[in-house]
């Protein structure tokens, strides 16, 4: 593989007045021990907007977004240094409730994880815990969520049975219902779409279509079609770093760097 | 050429014969084993029914009178053998170490994998493990020096009893849970803490709504399993229960388990006589219920897939 110099980047700058910007980050080290996963990486993210990160694997992509909502917290020698803004503040400094930052970034993963309790259970989780107890909203809760994630036609008239008897793109969907019922800001996704069948995969892109009017979406995907079909902008990582970040029609067709039209052209990744 | 490939094709080779004496050792390893669980099963009811079809004592008498005396009959000439107190006794123990064991146990299992899985895990898994490789006669003996003028001191009567019985089991028992419940924890799959975190639950309600809930099944194998350990346990329990075969009033009377009538008795009837007999039906009683153990053991298994 080749080595491509760090200045040989191209990192779309998205003027505020034009773009309302609703995460961004802000020159994002992570380490894992004292290895340096990702040198510095400053992104902006634009509200109702889907952005793909792509890359090849081991490239700090799945790493980066995991730091979005601190979810590398929890793993034992992980270092984030750096800034990510969210509402004017720094979430990753010291003293932010991680817990109330991350009801409104929330988080779909790569395999699907429903808790192995009914449909029912698994939507209303996140709402019970913030102290919903009202049967009826919470009714109305599954049923908007369910249909906002295009699964409500298929499950409704078996909410009380297991999630884990869902089939994979079933559960996924239903991952991803579970994570809009606190009715987060962002959404953060990390290939949700990676370990589905192509017609699960198919519905799962639709249902982040639809969703893109009311949550501002960030997409983690190997799969380069996936990114062209449903992203606004996409970003590039390469080597933990992010060579190219532009509007997604941008990278796909007029590369600005030659790293990224290798890849996006296959011709390594 | 070929025709050396299909002459080999159709004849046996070393590794057919290697792979059909394997067959044979593990085949006849196993016969032996189950023909050892059968035949023990076979003699130890085939003596304990005999105090039912020889000696003529009434099963429900068995099971429900409360005057043990196997050695002298009653009016109407059968044995005195009622085994209440002592069912009563093997049951109280057993399910109060069961009670006071699950919350400490399942504390601990969660100090070790949710709240400190490193430093704690490190340090408390030897300990868990030492725990268990204790001796019984030295759990008993603890007992007899320290918990009974304990309980006496504290609680009143002479200090055995069922109290200082569950007292000893309970720290008896407390690692085997422990370190199953650890088991059981561990095996609940990352991603689900993972989804709850990301969904802004705190790491209490993580532990409490969904490692703690999807991991019941093997949490309650873990305490069955303490349970029939206790029900089984015998030295232990019998230099501290006070071995009178009466039904306990209150926990701090002299009472007695299965077990601690059948260690104190067996040296002491002759093979064949009605006391005899009768001590095998205990024997009986105690196979069948860590059958039953086992029983619920696996039905709740079953249940705790992932």
């Amino acid at each position: 593989m080749q080595n491509y110099a760090s200045e040989d980047r191209y990192i779309k700058e998205l003027d505020p007045k034009k773009h309302e910007i609703a995460l961004s980050t802000e020159d994002l080290h992570v380490f894992y021990g004292t290895s340096e996963a990702i040198h510095g990486v400053s992104l902006p993210f634009e509200r109702f907007k889907i952005t793909a990160l792509i890359g090849a694997s081991g490239s700090g992509k799945s790493t980066y977004l995991r730091s979005l909502n601190r979810m590398n917290d929890n793993i034992e020698g992980t270092r984030v240094d750096g800034k990510i803004m969210y509402r004017d503040i720094d979430i990753n400094g010291k003293g932010v409730n991680v817990y109330e930052m991350r009801k409104h970034i929330g988080m779909v993963f790569q395999r699907p994880n429903p808790f192995s309790k009914s449909i029912y259970d698994n939507i209303t989780f996140a709402p019970k815990r913030n102290g919903i107890k009202n049967k009826k909203v919470l009714d109305e809760l599954v049923e908007t969520t369910l249909k906002q994630a295009a699964l409500w036609d298929q499950v409704k008239d078996q909410l009380d049975q297991s999630a884990l008897a869902l089939s994979g793109g079933q559960q996924q969907r239903l991952c991803i219902a579970r994570a809009i019922a606190m009715k987060p800001d962002i959404l953060l996704l990390d290939e949700p779409a990676s370990a589905l069948d192509p017609i699960s995969t198919s519905t799962v892109e639709d249902t982040l279509l639809s969703l893109k009017d009311h949550y501002t979406i960030i997409i983690v995907t190997h799969n380069m079609q996936q990114a062209g079909r449903i992203s606004d902008y996409t970003a590039f990582f390469h080597l933990g770093n992010v060579l190219e970040y532009d509007i997604t029609s941008n990278v796909f067709q007029r590369p600005k760097i030659q790293a990224t039209e290798d890849y996006v052209s296959g011709r390594f990744g | 050429m070929n025709d050396e490939i299909k002459e080999k094709l159709l004849k046996k080779s070393r590794a057919t014969r290697s792979e059909f004496r394997g067959r044979i050792i593990s085949f006849v390893c196993t016969a032996i084993i189950v023909t050892v669980v059968v035949s023990i099963f076979y003699f130890v009811a085939s003596k304990g029914l005999a105090t039912f079809f020889s000696n003529k004592v009434n099963l429900w008498d068995f099971l429900s009178k409360t005057i043990w005396n196997p050695g002298s009959t009653d009016s109407h000439g059968s044995p005195q053998a009622g085994a209440l107190p002592m069912i009563v006794g093997s049951f109280a123990v057993t399910i109060l170490s069961a009670v006071i064991a699950t919350p400490f146990a399942i504390a601990t299992a969660v100090f070790m994998t949710e709240i400190s899985p490193n430093k704690g895990y490190k340090i408390l898994q030897p300990v868990t493990e030492l725990l268990v490789g204790i001796p019984s006669v030295v759990y008993g003996f603890i007992g007899l020096s320290v918990v009974v003028p304990f309980v006496r001191h504290t609680f009143g009567g002479t200090g055995f009893g069922i109290l200082a019985g569950t007292f000893v089991l309970f720290v008896m028992i407390l690692p085997t849970v422990t370190s199953m419940s650890v088991d059981a924890l561990r095996a609940v799959p990352r991603y689900y803490r993972e989804a709850s975190l990301a969904l802004g639950a705190t790491r209490w309600q993580t532990i409490y709504k969904v490692v703690l809930r999807s991991s019941a099944p093997g949490l309650a194998t873990a305490v069955v399993f303490g349970m029939s350990r206790a029900f089984g346990e015998a030295l232990a329990v019998q230099m501290v229960i006070g071995n009178a075969a009466l039904l306990p009033h209150n926990l701090v009377s002299p009472a007695s388990t299965l077990t601690s009538v059948l260690t104190m008795g067996m040296g002491n009837t002759v093979m064949g006589s009605a006391a005899n007999n009768a001590l095998w039906s205990l024997a009986l009683l105690l196979l069948l219920m860590s059958l039953v153990f086992n029983l619920v053991i696996n039905k709740i298994a079953k249940r705790g897939k992932f």
